[in-house]
């Protein structure tokens, strides 16, 4: 029997149900772009993604193509291109609901599930209009008196269970742990989720641990559901290690999503190739 | 021979003044220009022989974290950062920051990207460099719509760290955390208190010692184009295309 289940993109597309909490990595860690494709050919409905901590083309492609109800980020943009124009125009005509965090918090939200504990404590943040906004977090006097502060308040944030996260990543070893280098947050994502799914450009005849240092940069296999071949699958965003993002085309999805009709037209043109 | 100094080197090397006596300089999202300053510093640091480490989030070469994208928050929580960068679509007068969106939240009239990890940042990190080249009204004001992250705290909060300086392409403040106001310390190449003032929403001390900045000098700029100019284009190549063509 195979150590792990390999599918293909579209099966792992099947895996993930309208309304389902999707994590979303940001775009220095693998995004996993030709499933997002497929994602959206198939006409998912309802998605809310949990961010960690942001999303470029990624989220504003699935906003954009109406896939998306619900987002928790701590920022939604396309970087040195600007604004995410079809997540912008989606928070200013009311038709997506944004739980906005802050980087930290939305780590820490997993760091609870990782640990299966029902919250975790933050410090900082008290006093933004983050917080104020936020229902589901709270604050109490902090019970310890190790901090030295008198009646120190302190943020509690919920313990946040993802339903699927799907990445992108450079290979798999033949028993399905999956390289991910420096790009822990990964590892993060995966222990917080129910599933995990992963698109890579290769799997390889080797066997991770039998090194430390491939051991070390790999995201063990007991986390994984299954692993599709996706090649050049982060594209247009970057794999690290492996390629860089194809900014001419970041640029151009940016001047095409400023409006909603030259939005549409490049998505026609993308979902046909 | 004077050399034609843009506007960003003029801007860039304002903040690698600031950075002189950091061991560490963390620089996030969307930050060219604070990413040049660490970097030029760090550059000329080395030629004093001494060590000033530089963590460029957006950078695999330029970044010392292994731990994945909390650690910067971690690292920053444990004192280990000297010195970060902040913007805001507004910033006002008490030095409360918004990346947010401006009219009434949530139903905004202009969505930007959002927070990042400004809440935690501007909290622990004990100089906070605000940075925003836009200076107008529109972007200084008296009071922002959304506080991404607050100025300043009560007592009982913890907060080893804030604000210190604001920089625009029109001026240098320094923050005084206890008048929660911001003071004029500099101005731009034809500026004056009166425009400055005229394009400052909210009120502002002047300080009495206050100049003009200062152009960098021959060897600073030949550092920045020939060494600093190749590393920017690592990780903002559009940035480091369009001021230096690399």
């Amino acid at each position: 029997m195979n150590s792990f289940d390999q599918l293909s993109v579209k099966e792992i597309v099947d895996e993930v149900p309208d309304g389902c909490l999707l994590g979303i990595p940001a775009d220095y860690s693998g995004v996993p772009m030709q499933f997002t494709k497929e994602l959206i050919k198939k006409g998912i409905k309802n998605l809310r993604l949990y961010c960690l901590p942001l999303t470029t083309i990624q989220g504003d492609m699935l906003i954009g193509s109406g896939c998306v109800s619900e987002i928790e980020a701590a920022a939604v943009t396309l970087g040195e291109f600007g604004l995410a124009s079809r997540f912008s125009e989606a928070i200013e005509q009311n038709t997506l609901l944004m739980k906005d965090s802050t980087c930290p918090a939305l780590h820490a939200q997993l760091q609870a599930t990782e640990k299966s504990v029902p919250f975790m404590p933050l410090r900082g943040v008290i006093g933004s209009d983050i917080q104020k906004h936020r229902k589901d977090w709270c604050i109490i006097p902090n019970p310890m008196n190790s901090s030295g502060i008198k009646d120190e308040p302190i943020l509690l944030l919920p313990a946040v269970q993802l339903d699927v996260f799907v990445f992108h990543a450079a290979c798999s070893d033949r028993n399905g742990n999956i390289q991910i280098g420096r790009r822990r947050e990964l590892a993060t994502l995966a222990h917080a989720s129910k599933k995990v799914f992963v698109t890579v450009e290769k799997i390889i005849d080797e066997d991770f641990f039998e090194n430390e240092l491939s051991a070390a940069t790999c995201l063990p296999a007991l986390y994984v559901d299954g692993i599709a071949l996706a090649k050049n699958g982060a594209w247009p965003c970057a794999l690290p290690g492996a390629y860089k993002a194809d900014n001419n085309e970041i640029k151009n999805y940016s001047i095409a999503a400023k409006t909603k009709d030259g939005f549409n037209e490049y998505m026609k043109l993308l979902l046909s190739k | 021979m004077e050399l034609n100094i843009k506007r960003e080197e003029l801007l860039i090397s304002q903040l690698a003044d600031l950075l002189v006596n950091d061991k560490h300089v963390a620089v996030g999202a969307a930050s060219p220009i604070p990413g040049a300053a660490a970097l030029l510093a760090k550059e000329e640091a080395k030629i004093k022989n001494k060590r000033l480490r530089v963590t460029i989030l957006h950078s695999n070469k330029y970044n010392n974290f292994t731990d994945g994208a909390r650690e910067l928050f971690d690292c920053a929580a444990q004192g280990r950062i000297d010195t970060f960068f902040l913007g805001g679509v507004q910033i006002d007068g008490q030095a409360n920051i918004n990346l947010v969106g401006t009219g009434t939240y949530p139903k905004l009239n202009k969505r930007f990207p959002g927070s990042f990890g400004s809440a935690l940042m501007y909290f622990v990190v004990p100089q906070i460099i605000l940075f925003r080249e836009e200076h107008s009204p529109r972007t200084l004001v008296n009071r922002v719509d959304f506080i991404s992250a607050p100025g300043v705290s009560e007592d009982n909060i913890y907060r080893p760290g804030g604000p210190k300086y604001l920089l625009t392409n029109r001026a240098l403040f320094k923050f005084n955390k206890n008048d929660k106001k911001f003071l004029l310390l500099r101005l731009n190449h034809n500026e004056t208190v009166e425009t400055v003032t005229n394009l400052t929403e909210f009120k502002f001390d002047v300080d009495k010692n206050i100049s003009e900045m200062i152009n960098p000098d021959n060897e600073r700029i030949h550092i920045l184009r020939n060494n600093i100019a190749p590393m920017v284009s690592e990780f903002y190549p559009e940035f480091a295309k369009r001021i230096w063509d690399v």
